[in-house]
């Protein structure tokens, strides 16, 4: 108990950022899955009957992005796996679309996975075709009720339906269609479109199970898991500093303005990996002089986010730079977001200096086209067709990659920036 | 076995020795009794003549057929030469799945006599390759050892059904016209491996054996002539009346008994006895000769009088089908003439060992009765004694032996107790053991390498195969075995109604009949039947949508073809499975073709050359092959060379191919094929039409069979509502077993009957049609929502189905006024448009395009409104 007490603030401090910290970037499960009952029990149960019964499988967990269809199997499999009859029983083999490109490294993968005989310590043997036979074979050998059922999790399911002929899918959805091992096929995805992806054949031996995730959150509970997930667990080893701690959140998510950077965030995706990367951001700021959490953290971490990346590229920008911007911009406008060239851009430029300017000095040409080949190194104007024709740089058609609104926010936080330019931008005419 | 190289293309030339020796004036053919083979760049001709056993040419060039000539003729154009051949297999010639009748491992220079009417027994003379040895082994004995390895042994009689011993009477070759004895045929095609003592022994009984059987060649002639008249017939119901006695009956064993206990025959005398005794039995019934007389008689004889009785003796018209009668008229010589020679054998073994040789003898009978295990009872007693008694004294050789060669016996010591736990043969081997203490120790290698085999063979599918043995052959995945671990736990039986239902209904579970498939399965039984039982070759396209039993209907053929080859109502037939969607390439249909056939591995190449040959040559014992070829348009290749084979090998005269394939369009051999190979892929085509709901719903009931789980209605919501879509047999039983765990679950509710009924069914079937766009676009957050809407405002306005980021954005930023929002800057509207995008809510093109990048949606727009508007 000493000890406990001795805990300085810092090292509570450091410790909530680290339990926190942990909770929001290593996408820990939670106890159970967050608004997925339905879909979770569904899930168990098959797999339950695949573990159990010997039943083979096959289905598809669909979901957008950050919907949680990894972390709804992973809820799934730990249960599972925490059934005695299936433990010792289930093989497990996980694939990545993205990792396992092509059918044969996935082949390799598999066996290495099973542990077959032609692996030697993580080496597989024998070119494409003997792997295949040899898997084939292996699954073969199988029945029902004496082969440990395989689980095969094919994640970014719709990545490989693209490997030719889709020879993999193919043969593991046939061998979850006959007396053979018991094999379950789960494939996570995020296209809807994903059946229309098979191939007919493959399609016909897909049973057609498909679990939807589509996260009907509301405000309300999108709030409520804003505030367990910032909550420290009660087993903390600070009771005073958690209770503090905890009752600061509460009082934090109950106010006006957290509550509208929320909701702002809410409104833009449900997904959570978005709010965890707001909470990270917010958690970081917390320090020993600055022990709870306020509403500035959770303003300043929100104003990053969704913070325009190219109008913070403008903020960089020379004057000189920033005019040339407004002069394609000006170009947009009379000809009505038709491509243009320097010649344009610099002539534009040149009239605004002999008119308008009373601060800016004429610069050279070359300079000006340096400034320019800057802008198009910055990606901020491109050239309409990947540079193959041999025209000279000065006329090749260019394209501003920028929205008007853009090039008027930038101008308004520029530093300093003249006011002849603020007005040469404002005005409709060049 | 040395390789007899004929891929070499080593010329040979072939001709007749001598004059011809005969002639059929009706077939106009000339018989000769020998051929002289001369091989280029050898200065030597090796002769084959009549009786002696040779290779014949074949697929493989290893392991080429074996046979013993029986006649050499010409057509009248002298041209032809043809062998009229008795066959021999080599285990790797018998069928896969009759292997493990043999009941043991086979010997690797074992061979098999074969006995089977409809195989073809002539070939082209220019296809031997030339003499080899063969040795008759008793069945009870072991297999000689430290000979040569180009001899080749025979024991046992395959008849296509079954293995069983071999009367050695059958390999004497039924007479030929007018050819003298091969006389001289023992010395010169043997040749002694070492001058070792023990070894020589055991070849001179080998010699003496020998000697017996050709001399019994002759004196069967002389039965021959003795009873020529009434010889066919009765060497007809003889033959009969021996098939029928596949045991002897044991009154025949008393009268050995009785007349031979003290004499001191070897077993082969034995055996030779026992034979002669019945052969004698039913000869004497129907010749009504005295056998006391008979046997004086063939005592008496001589080779030389013999030789003269045969010229004299009037020439019967000799079928090559009829050994079997001659064999038997051989006997008695055989017998009457064996046992003063075999008394010398046994004379020469070394005293130490009489007194065993003497139990050896005693115990013989037993041995050589051994086929009729009915009676073994009184001499298990004294067999089992004696084995005790030469296991103690075997065992003793090899731990002398040890300290010579220490790597071959600790192999060799468990090799030896595997030999005594198995049957009546181990006995034999001891008893060699003893004979022989230089041979044994590579017999003990020998069997320790066949132990070997069979512990890779016999090991258990544990989950440690990789840590055991794969470090000792880390690069020989071939011989691996590949298998899932089996479970600790057993799997669990279905518990109640719907768990069983469901187990019936998995697509996998295969059911008794298959149903609504009667018309194309009896078209395609009698396709295959035709072909096999006429040994011909064909072709038959079958195609449909997946899902509508083409395989399983196949199959089922099969399996049924299958019974009847087993019943004999039709021959033999390999039936071997490809699948176009299991191989990685199309070439690699070949080599699983080879694979599946003779159990080569090969390259491609490789084995499109062996089985080109192998369809191509005349091989005279083939059965016929069926070949399933499934997903057929993956075979495709830009020459269309896989296919053109797969096709052209049926029509070859000699090949007995029959190619079923499997495709899912109809007009494929249209659509994708050239000519030459459409053509060659004949016509025989069937279409399996989609299953209409009248059918779906049999063949759901059909599985059920009688598990009450469904209401009818529900059946029939499913079947009619499948049927419109693809008729896809699959679908139907997966929206089924769908429905039974739906109805599991809200079982525990309220419903009364417990059955499956419409609202279930209708959820399943609402699960795996209903587009999940609708809901996708209802859970979407509000910025997606209104994108969507922004991206169908924009639609409108260009009055197209596309449009560029930078156009919907600025509608979204609009809405979003509208709505009262934030409005949202360029990369948070990037963002949500490009999550739809992911689930293809949207179609967008590459996001380097940034702000030009297209946008088309992948719903219909009334969706996206229905589903908007519905919030």
């Amino acid at each position: 108990m000493s000890k406990r007490r001795s805990l300085t603030e810092a090292q509570c401090v450091s410790l909530a950022q680290k339990l926190l910290r942990e909770r929001l970037c290593h996408q820990k499960l939670p106890d159970r899955p967050l608004a997925l009952d339905s879909q979770y029990k569904h899930l168990l149960e098959l797999l339950r009957r695949t573990a159990v019964h010997g039943e083979s499988n096959s289905v598809l967990i669909v979901g957008p992005r950050g919907s949680g269809k990894t972390m709804l199997l992973g809820c799934v499999l730990r249960e599972l796996m925490s059934l005695k009859e299936a433990q010792k029983n289930v093989l497990l083999v996980e694939l990545n679309g993205l990792l396992q490109t092509d059918d044969k490294i996935a082949l390799k993968e598999i066996t290495r996975q099973l542990h077959l005989e032609n692996v030697v310590g993580d080496k597989v043997f024998g070119s494409f075709a003997e792997n295949l036979a040899f898997l084939l074979e292996a699954l073969k050998k199988g029945d029902k009720s004496s082969s440990r059922p395989v689980v095969f999790v094919l994640d970014e399911f719709d990545l490989f339906a693209h490997h030719k002929n889709q020879t993999l899918l193919y043969n593991l959805l046939d061998v979850s269609q006959s007396a053979q091992t018991p094999v379950a096929v789960l494939g996570l995805t995020c296209r809807l479109d994903v059946l229309e992806l098979l191939e007919k054949r493959v399609k016909s031996r897909f049973s057609h199970r498909q679990i939807h995730l589509f996260s009907s959150l509301s405000f309300a509970q999108y709030v409520d898991a804003v505030r367990s997930q910032l909550s420290l667990p009660p087993d903390f080893p600070d009771p005073k500093f958690s209770d503090a701690w905890n009752h600061s959140v509460t009082k934090l998510c109950e106010e006006k303005s957290v509550e509208e950077i929320l909701r702002r965030h809410f409104n833009s995706s449900k997904d959570f990996r978005s709010l965890h990367s707001l909470l990270f951001l917010s958690v970081s700021r917390v320090s020993v002089s600055h022990s709870t959490l306020h509403e500035a953290d959770l303003l300043e971490a929100s104003r990053l986010i969704s913070a325009d990346s190219k109008a913070i590229i403008l903020h960089g920008l020379s004057i000189l730079e920033l005019c040339l911007i407004i002069a394609m911009k000006h170009l947009n406008d009379t000809y009505d977001g038709e491509p243009f060239n320097f010649q344009m851009v610099h002539n534009e430029f040149k009239k605004f200096i002999q008119r308008k300017s009373h601060s800016i000095h004429k610069f050279e040409k070359p300079v000006v086209m340096k400034a320019f080949e800057h802008l198009l190194q910055l990606e901020l104007v491109r050239p309409v067709d990947s540079g193959v024709c041999k025209v000279q740089r000065e006329y090749q058609l260019m394209r501003l990659m920028l929205e008007h609104g853009q090039v008027m926010e930038a101008l308004q936080r520029y530093p300093q920036c003249p006011t002849d330019v603020k007005q040469w931008a404002l005005s409709a005419f060049a | 076995m040395s390789r007899y190289i004929t891929r070499l293309r080593m010329r040979r030339t072939y001709k007749w020795n001598g004059r011809p020796v005969g002639e059929d004036r009706k077939l106009k053919r000339q018989y000769y009794e020998s051929m002289s083979i001369s091989v280029e760049g050898k200065t030597e001709d090796a002769t084959v003549s009549l009786g002696q056993y040779i290779l014949i040419e074949g697929d493989d060039d290893d392991n080429p057929f074996v046979a013993q000539l029986l006649k050499l003729y010409t057509d009248d154009s002298g041209k032809k030469k043809t062998a009229v051949l008795q066959w021999f297999v080599r285990m790797c010639e018998v069928p896969q799945n009759k292997r493990k009748l043999l009941g043991r491992d086979p010997h690797p220079q074992e061979i098999f006599f074969y006995q089977d009417r409809s195989c073809d027994n002539e070939v082209d003379g220019e296809t031997i390759l030339g003499a080899v040895q063969i040795e008759y082994v008793p069945v009870q004995d072991p297999f000689p050892v430290g000979k040569s390895r180009d001899i080749l042994f025979v024991k046992l009689l395959w008849d296509t059904k079954s293995f069983r011993a071999l009367d050695p009477e059958l390999m004497q070759p039924p007479q030929s016209p007018k050819s003298p004895p091969p006389s001289s045929r023992g010395p010169q095609t043997r040749a002694l491996p070492t001058p070792d003592p023990s070894v020589m022994k055991r070849a001179m009984s080998g010699i003496l054996t020998r000697g017996s059987m050709s001399t019994g060649k002759m004196s069967s002639s002389e039965a021959e002539s003795l009873h020529s008249a009434s010889k066919l017939s009765a060497a007809k119901a003889l033959s009969a009346k021996r098939r029928s006695q596949a045991v002897s009956g044991p009154q025949v064993r008393k009268k050995l008994d009785l007349c031979s206990p003290s004499k001191n025959m070897s077993r082969d005398d034995v055996l030779g006895e026992l034979l002669d005794e019945r052969s004698e039995k039913t000869l004497t019934s129907k010749l009504n000769t005295s056998p006391t007389g008979r046997i004086s008689i063939s005592i008496r004889l001589t080779p030389l009088n013999l030789n003269k009785e045969e010229c004299v003796s009037p020439l019967s018209s000799h079928s090559p089908d009829k050994p079997r009668m001659t064999a038997h008229d051989k006997d008695d010589a055989a017998r009457a003439r064996t046992p003063s020679r075999r008394k010398d054998s046994a004379a020469l073994r070394e005293p130490a060992l009489a007194a065993l040789a003497e139990e050896e003898h005693e115990d013989s009978p037993i041995n050589t009765a051994a086929t009729s295990r009915s009676k073994r009872k009184s001499a298990q007693l004294v067999s089992s004694r004696i084995k005790k008694q030469l296991n103690l004294l075997g065992n003793k050789i090899d731990l002398q032996s040890d300290g010579e060669d220490g790597d071959d016996d600790d192999c060799f010591i468990p090799s030896k107790i595997d030999l005594q736990s198995s049957s009546d043969e181990e006995e034999e081997a001891k008893i060699d053991s003893e004979d022989e203490l230089i041979v044994k120790k590579h017999r003990g290698s020998g069997t320790s390498r066949s132990t070997e085999k069979t512990r890779v063979s016999a090991r258990t599918p544990r989950k440690t195969p990789s840590k055991k043995t794969a470090p000792a052959t880390p690069r020989t995945p071939r011989h691996a075995t590949p298998s899932i671990p089996s479970r600790t736990a057993p799997a669990r039986k279905p518990g109640n109604v719907l768990e069983e239902a469901r187990a019936r209904l998995h697509v996998s579970s295969v059911p008794e009949s298959l149903p609504c498939r009667e018309q194309e399965f009896q078209d395609i039984y009698n396709f295959v039947e035709s072909k096999v039982i006429d040994g011909t070759g064909g072709c038959m396209y079958i195609s449909g949508v997946p899902g509508t039993g083409k395989t399983a209907t196949v199959h089922e053929v099969i399996r049924s073809l299958q019974q009847s080859a087993e019943q004999d109502e039709i021959p033999h037939f390999r039936f071997i499975e490809i699948n176009g969607m299991k191989m990685t390439d199309p070439h690699q249909a070949y080599v699983q073709i080879l694979q599946k056939l003779t159990d080569q591995k090969a390259t491609p190449d490789h084995a499109a050359a062996l089985l080109e040959k192998r369809f191509s040559a005349p091989a005279p014992k083939k059965e016929t092959v069926v070949l399933l070829v499934d997903e057929l348009d993956l075979l495709w290749t830009r020459k269309q060379n896989v296919m053109y084979n797969l096709f052209d090998w049926p029509t070859r005269r000699n090949a007995r191919l029959v190619v079923l394939t499997i495709a899912n369009t109809m007009d494929l051999p249209e659509r994708i094929m050239i000519n030459r190979v459409a053509s060659r892929l004949g016509l025989t085509r069937m279409s399996f039409q989609p299953y209409t709901f009248k059918q779906l719903q049999q063949i759901i009931t059909s599985r059920l069979n009688r598990v009450k789980a469904f209401e009818e209605d529900a059946l029939q919501l499913v079947s009619r509502k499948v049927a419109a879509l693809s008729g896809d047999a699959r679908r139907c039983l997966d929206i089924c077993r769908r429905a039974t765990e739906i109805c599991e679950h809200s079982g525990s509710q309220k419903n009364s009957s417990g059955l499956v009924g419409m609202s279930h069914v209708m959820e399943a079937l609402d699960e795996m049609f209903s587009s999940s766009y609708i809901s996708a676009i209802r859970c979407a957050s509000v910025q997606e929502q209104l994108f969507l809407r922004a991206v169908i405002a924009e639609f409108r306005r260009l009055g197209l189905e596309e449009a560029t980021f930078q156009q919907v954005f600025v509608q979204h930023q609009a809405l979003c006024r509208v709505e009262g929002l934030q409005p949202a800057n360029v990369s948070e509207g990037l963002t949500v448009c490009q999550r739809l995008g992911s689930c293809r809510l949207l179609l967008l093109e590459g996001s380097r395009l940034d702000l030009f990048l297209r946008i088309r949606l992948n719903v219909s727009q009334d969706d996206v409104l229905y589903a908007l508007k519905a919030d």
